[in-house]
This record gives C-alpha cells, structure tokens and sequence, in this order.
C-alpha cells in the first residue's frame, strides 16, 4: 500500500518479465507493443475478476460462484438486447452491474446473517445461478446473430489504442487503488480480514463489511459478465466454467493471502497478468497445454509457500538487542 | 518479595501416611518475575488438599510444575519418598499424576470410549485397536465413577458435566495416584457440582491423593480434607481444614500487606459522566446499576465467572441486554453495537489483547486511526496527512518506540503494541475507558507503567473502568470498587470499607459478619 517497494509484488513483476523474455528469445513477436496489448486485453476479465475476488479473500471470505455469476448476468443481458434491441449500451452495463451485485448481496446476506461459511454459501450458489441460466434460456444458446451490433462491438470499440475491454480494466484497477488505500470502506477489509476480534472491539461491523465485499465481487462478476457474451458473442449455460478458480489462483499467486487481511491491488493484477502470459505466451512457443497448467499450479504452490515464509518471520520478538536492530 | 508472618496453623496433626507428593523449596522464575519462590506443598493418599491463593499466586504455575509442563529452578519433588524430575509431560504421567482442567481437553466427535483411552488404547496381537476390550475396560471405569452413559456415546452428545467424568475417567485409566482439579466446578451447575463432590469422595475412598483448586469457599470446606496457602508465589502456611475458620483463611490469602507501590492520586471527581439503569441479560447478569464520574477510576472485582466481562460487553454493545439504560451525560442513549459506543465517547480495551488488539497487517498509523476514520476522512477519503498527524500526536504522547509509523505492527514488541492498542483508543477522545485485566500477564516494571497511565488519564478527566482480579491493583488504584458475584452487583466499597478481606468475602459469598462493617 504505502510501502515504496512492496517485495511481494516486485517479485512478481521480475517474474512475469523474466518469463516474457524467455518467450522473446523464442519467438521475438512476442514482446510487439501491439501484440502485449492483445494479452493484457486478453486478461482483462481475470483481472477485473480478481480484484473482487482479492476484496472478499481480504475479509477472509472466498466467492466461488464469481463465474457462474458472470453467466448468469451475461445470459440475462443476452437476453434482454435480443427481446429489447434499441436499449442502450450504459443501460445494458448498469442492468449487469445490478444483477452481479444482487447475486453477490445473496452470498452476502447467507455469510452475514445465517453465519454460513462462505465456501459452503458460494459453493451452492455457484451451482444454483448455472441452473438458474438454464431455466431462463431453456439450454439454448444466445448467438451473435441475435444480438444488436451495439451490443457486441461496444467492448472492441478502440479508444486511444486500447480497446473498452481492456480501458474498463484499468478502470477498475484505479478505483480498486483508491478505494483500498483511501477509504474507510478499504481499510475496514483489511481490519476485518486482519484481526476480526479487534476490529469488532473497534466498531467494525464484521459480517456488513464481508456483505459489502460479496455485493463489490458481484458487481464486478456482473460487468464482466457483459464484456465476456459481447466479446465473445455467445452466450450459454457453460459460459466461464471453472473459471472461478483461475479468479482465485491469480489471487494466490498476485501475495493475497488465503488467511485474510494481506494483499494488494497491484499484487492481484499481477497475479492475473502472470497467468494471462502464461496461457497466451506457452503456446506460442509450442509448449503443450500440459505444461501451461503444470506452470500455472507451480505458480500457486511457489506463492503459498513464499507467503507462508513471509508470515513467519514476523515472530514474537523475544531478544532486546534483535529488537532494536528492526 | 516479603515475608509475612504468616498465621501458619500447627502442624500436621495426628501422624499420617506419608505423602504421595512432596513438593519442597520449589522455585520458578519468569523473566521479571519470581512465580514460585522456595514453597512446599504436600499431598497424601485418600485427602483432598485445597490449594488457596488469590490471582497471580502461583496455583497455575504448580500444576503445571506437577504435570511436567515447567521444569523448576530449583527444589525437589519427591513422589512415595523418593526425588523425581520431571523432562516432559510424559514423567508426570509415568509417575501416576493427572489433572482435569477447567476447558477439558476432549475430542467431541470421538466416542467416549475412545476418548478415555485414546494414546493408550488396547491392542490386539496384530497391533490394532482392540475396540471390544476397550469398550469393556471403560464400560468398567464410567461404571466405577456412576457415569449415567455408555463408552459408546458420543463426546459432543454430552453436558459439561459428563464430560468431566470422561475426563476424570481418563485419568483413572492411566492408574492416577494423583488428581490435580483446577477449578473443576467453574462451568458448573449446581446440581452437577453436587455429582462432581460425590466423586471426589469416590477418589478419596479408593485411595488417590486429590490437590483441589478453587476460589470457591463454601466448596473448599466442604470437601477439602487440607488446606495450603500461597500467596505471591510465596508458601504462607498449610493444615488441616476443621482446624481453620473461613475468616482465618481470607487472612491468611490476602495479607495484610498491599505494599506494591501504587501512583499518589488526588481523588478530585467531576460531575457524572455514565449512569446505568437495570442492565439485565437473560442468563449473564441482572439489575446492574451504578455511576461514573469525570476523572474517577471505578474498580469492578469479582471471581472469574462473575459476570463482569459478560456486563462490560453489553455495555459496549457487543451482546445486547435484555433491559437497561444508559443515560450519558444525563441523555439516554441507546447502543447497540461497539460503533454506537465508540460515537458515544466509550471504548473498550478487552482482556485478550493478543486476539482482540491491533491489527497485524496494517501499519502502525492505519491501526491508531482505525476506530477515527470519521474524522481523518473528507467528502468519503481518507486524508493520510490527517492520518500521520493524528497518529504521530498519539504515539508521541505515549512513548511509542517505532522506526516508523508506516511499519507493520506485527514487527513491534509485545508492549509497543499495547501502546498502539490504547494510542487507537485514546485517539477516539473518548469520555469513558474500559480497561479489562489491564495488567494481566504482564511483567511488574510494565504493570507500574500501565498503573501510571491510568492514573494520568483519570487526571486528564478521563472516567475509568477497570476490570480487574488482582486485589492490590483494584485497592490501590480505584476510587470506589463494585463486586460482583454470580452476576449480580454484591457492593459497592469505597474508602475505609476497601479492604482485601472485604473484596474477597464479597466477591466469594461469606456471609459470616466479622469484624468488618458491611452494607
């Protein structure tokens, strides 16, 4: 946060590079400006994902049903531009957004109220909100054909180089920036997720700030929602599958500690960038899909163990002199 | 440490069996504190010996000298005559000693049986567990202690109660010759505390040597055979129990000395800052009624399980009361979560502060302003200039040594941390202070420390309210003392009135009226 080089992430940034350039001495289109814009681009929904992810990890707290919310919200607005053509895009984004954070104020009223762990509370969610896609389509797909050109271009729209895709991940990160560091909202998911026994005593309402993390998640599953149909142009029951743990992985690897209370905006977006880079720059190379999932769980298990390390360290003090040298 | 001249009862009186246990010129050391220093406790086969002594004398320090948990620096134990040392929890076992805490250790999703003898379990010739001699073992020993349940029950099916047989019946199963009970009845109803006495008499008739703690007085001359008295990690005397009256024993626990030194304060009170009005909960405490003034340290003493704790939570809304009111600074006002009370001008700084304090992970300055984001933030962001300012102005008046203000918390020492803890609350400007067992587990030179600062708070127009157990804090810092008991207000003691005897006779129920004048 206001550290001037926080480790974790610096090593995670030496480690993304480390591995562009060894993709580059390999096949040097890679490194294209043009080229990493398509990768970044490509991230963009895992990073905007991520960061509502690194919200409800921070209040220790885990939301699994990220991706199934994505579809459902991406369906529902499928759905709605093919019955209603003429409505305009900023109203599609805000139905999206609405229906995320509904569907993640449903996680959060379950964790908050009836005290459910929130791996159980989103575990079933995540399987009812796939079933609820298929109820409201029948099973059947949403195909580009069906949708209006305003609908599905808005997200490739260029804008200063960039397409919205990837703008609206920059976005996000900025506000995620602010909003952790300069709110009361962001210090209070660090205060709940570092010490919840304290933070009640300090007049934290616990179980409202995890709420608030789970409706911030949905809300942000509910954008990426629209972005991924119209990009991608389809729309279905399977949209996104499993990819909820890829959300939780880019935490993992990007320092968000599983246990609560430790992360960072730029650890999370790295952490999403690592995985993006892999997934886009292995094949490139022609390493098999086999090894992109080897390096990507090696990944995880590496930051785990570096994590847990880190958290060691900082053990009681017992020796005065070992004090004074902090 | 000094040397009172303690009332010690005559000798042991008709000749006994010899001791089990003998615990002679046993000392132990903590740095900056002396908790056990040259004592001697003896404990005989078929007598329950009641270990006496208010907080911090040393009790839990010999139990776990007994279980081999410490090791001792200096003195003997011997058991049946012979001098022992105990490496490991594993030596005190060997020997035949076990003892039954106040939480047991128990595994609720085992069954009772397997409970009893789980680490020691018979086996079959193929090295399994033999689940049908075990079954039939621990069928025997619940039979032998009148447990109302089969070694097939399941732990968590259980009450607290009967959960103490399964641990008393473990520790039969090892062949104990030594009971140590440390406050077995605290949890306790009293239908089940009535079961519990019964089995102590069982123990005693089959020969074991029972040590009972307890703070309990009616318990202790009920069933205790023997009495031995700490008192400041010191031995103050021992004896027989029919030889002694409750009366002698509050003397001889408390002393008459309370000559730790304690800050000079000029008892210079305001006007009423805090009145509360009938707060009730439905199981925890009833009819508490009392009032805080500005600048005044108001002491609350009782038992562990008094109901002070249960009450200070309510009244910092953590758990709601049934009833009640608290008028502050003559206005109602209702609150009904720690954020309504931290508006209202009352922080809570709670017992256990390693779990309930700061806040590792977050940077000294971000946990100071924590609590005060309200008034560090602007049109809804926070403004870390305000942020410093405020958290340099508190850290700055409570000494707290730090590199910086950005570094962790967690890379702080054991006190600085409580200073982050009391710069967050104080930062609040709050009217009303809470401090739960302030000292409790700290060394002597901190406590001094902390006993300064609470008195420099009160001098500032802080109110007080210290929740504490420790009778020479409570004397020497308050200006009035509430008791509670069984979680009901028993006194309230100012002035002549606050004597240890008085606290302890209130605190434990005697109703024998001595000497002392008592409302």
């Amino acid at each position: 946060m206001t550290r001037i080089i926080p480790v974790r992430e610096t090593i995670l940034a030496c480690a993304i590079l480390v591995l562009i350039v060894l993709v580059a001495s390999r096949f040097s289109g890679f490194v294209a400006p043009s080229n990493l814009a398509n990768v970044f681009n490509d991230t963009a929904p895992l990073i905007i994902l991520a960061l509502g992810q690194m919200v409800v990890i921070l209040t220790r707290c885990i939301d699994l049903s990220v991706a199934a919310n994505l579809a459902l919200t991406g369906m529902a607005v499928a759905m709605i531009n093919v019955a209603m053509p003429g409505l305009p895009i900023p109203a599609i984004i805000t139905i999206a957004i609405m229906i995320g954070a509904m569907m993640g104020a449903i996680n959060g009223i379950l964790v908050w109220k009836l005290s459910i762990p929130p791996i159980v509370v989103t575990l079933g969610t995540m399987t009812i909100f796939r079933g609820v896609i298929f109820l409201i389509s029948d099973g059947k797909w949403v195909n580009s054909h069906e949708m209006s050109p305003a609908f599905t271009g808005f997200p490739r729209t260029v804008l200063l180089g960039l397409p919205v895709m990837s703008w609206t991940a920059v976005m996000t990160i900025i506000i995620f920036g602010i909003m952790m560091a300069r709110t009361p909202f962001g210090r209070s998911i660090f205060a709940v997720g570092g010490n919840p026994h304290a933070a009640v005593y300090t007049g934290i309402n616990v179980g409202k700030t995890q709420f608030w993390a789970f409706v911030v998640s949905g809300a942000l599953a509910g954008l990426t929602g629209y972005l991924w149909v119209a990009r991608y142009a389809v729309a279905y029951v399977d949209i996104a599958g499993g990819f909820e743990l890829e959300v939780v992985a880019a935490c993992v690897i990007g320092g968000i500690s599983i246990a609560g209370g430790i992360g960072s905006v730029g650890g999370a977006v790295l952490g999403a960038i690592f995985l993006g880079v892999v997934k886009n720059a292995l094949p490139v190379v022609n390493i098999s899909p086999f090894w992109q999932l080897a390096i990507s769980g090696s990944a995880i298990l590496i930051a785990v163990a570096f994590n847990a390390r880190a958290g060691r360290a900082k053990g009681r003090i017992i020796l005065k002199s070992a004090e004074t040298t902090q | 440490m000094t040397t009172q001249p303690a009332p010690a009862s005559s000798p042991t009186t008709t000749s006994l069996t010899p001791p089990v246990v003998s615990m002679d010129m046993i000392t132990k050391n903590f740095p900056g504190v002396k908790a056990l220093d040259e004592v001697k406790l003896d404990l005989y086969p078929g007598q329950v010996t009641a270990l006496v002594g208010e907080n911090g004398a040393g009790k839990s320090t010999t139990v776990k000298i007994l279980t081999g948990i410490y090791r001792t620096d200096g003195g003997t134990i011997r058991i049946d005559g012979k001098p022992v040392s105990f490496i490991s929890p594993n030596d005190a076992a060997d020997v035949g000693i076990t003892a039954i805490h106040q939480e047991t250790v128990l595994f609720d999703e085992l069954s009772v049986a397997e409970n009893i003898y789980i680490g020691h379990a018979p086996r079959t010739p193929f090295g399994l567990i033999d689940t049908g001699e075990m079954h039939r073992a621990a069928a025997k020993l619940l039979k032998d202690i009148g447990a109302p349940f089969s070694p097939q029950t399941q732990l968590r099916d259980l009450g607290i109660a009967n959960k103490h047989l399964v641990a008393i019946a473990r520790a039969l199963s090892v062949d104990a010759r030594v009971v140590i009970m440390d406050e077995p009845t605290a949890a306790l109803s009293h239908k089940e505390i009535e079961e519990l006495y019964d089995l102590v008499e069982k123990l005693k008739s089959q020969g074991k040597a029972i040590l009972f703690i307890s703070h309990k007085f009616n318990e202790i001359f009920r069933i205790a055979d023997r009495y031995t008295v700490f008192r400041d990690g010191a031995f103050v005397g021992e004896g027989v129990i029919s030889d002694i009256t409750e009366d002698q024993l509050v003397t001889m626990m408390v002393g008459r000395s309370v000559d730790q030194i304690f800050p000079a304060r000029i008892h210079d009170v305001g006007d009423e800052v805090l009145k509360v009005v009938g707060y009730a909960h439905p199981t925890e405490f009833f009819d508490i009624n009392f009032t805080l003034n500005r600048g005044e340290i108001l002491g609350f003493y009782g038992l562990v399980g008094a109901g002070r704790s249960e009450f200070m939570q309510a009244l910092f809304g953590i758990t709601k009361p049934s009833k009640g009111v608290c008028r502050i600074n003559g206005e109602i006002r209702v609150i009904r979560s720690p954020a309504d009370a931290v508006n209202n001008g009352i922080v809570y700084v709670p017992e256990d502060r390693g779990k309930q304090g700061a806040i590792i992970g977050l940077p000294i300055f971000q946990n100071i302003t924590l609590p005060s984001l309200g008034r560090t933030s602007r049109r809804g962001f926070l403004q870390l200039a305000e942020e410093f300012k405020l958290a340099r102005e508190y850290s700055e008046r409570l000494d707290l040594r730090a590199a910086s203000l950005d570094q962790d918390v967690g890379n702080l020492s054991g006190g600085n941390q409580q200073k982050v803890v009391i710069a967050k609350w104080l930062a609040t400007q709050p009217q009303v202070i809470i401090l739960d067992e302030p000292t409790k587990g700290i060394d002597i030179g901190s406590k001094a420390a902390v006993h300064e600062f609470m008195a420099e708070l009160a001098s500032q127009g802080l109110s007080v309210i210290m929740v504490s157990s420790e009778i020479p804090e409570i004397i020497g810092m308050s200006d009035r003392v509430i008791v509670m008991r069984d979680g009901l207000i028993a006194t309230e003691l100012a002035g002549d009135e606050l004597t240890p005897e008085t606290l302890v006779r209130h605190a434990a129920g005697i109703t024998t009226t001595a000497e002392s004048p008592t409302a």
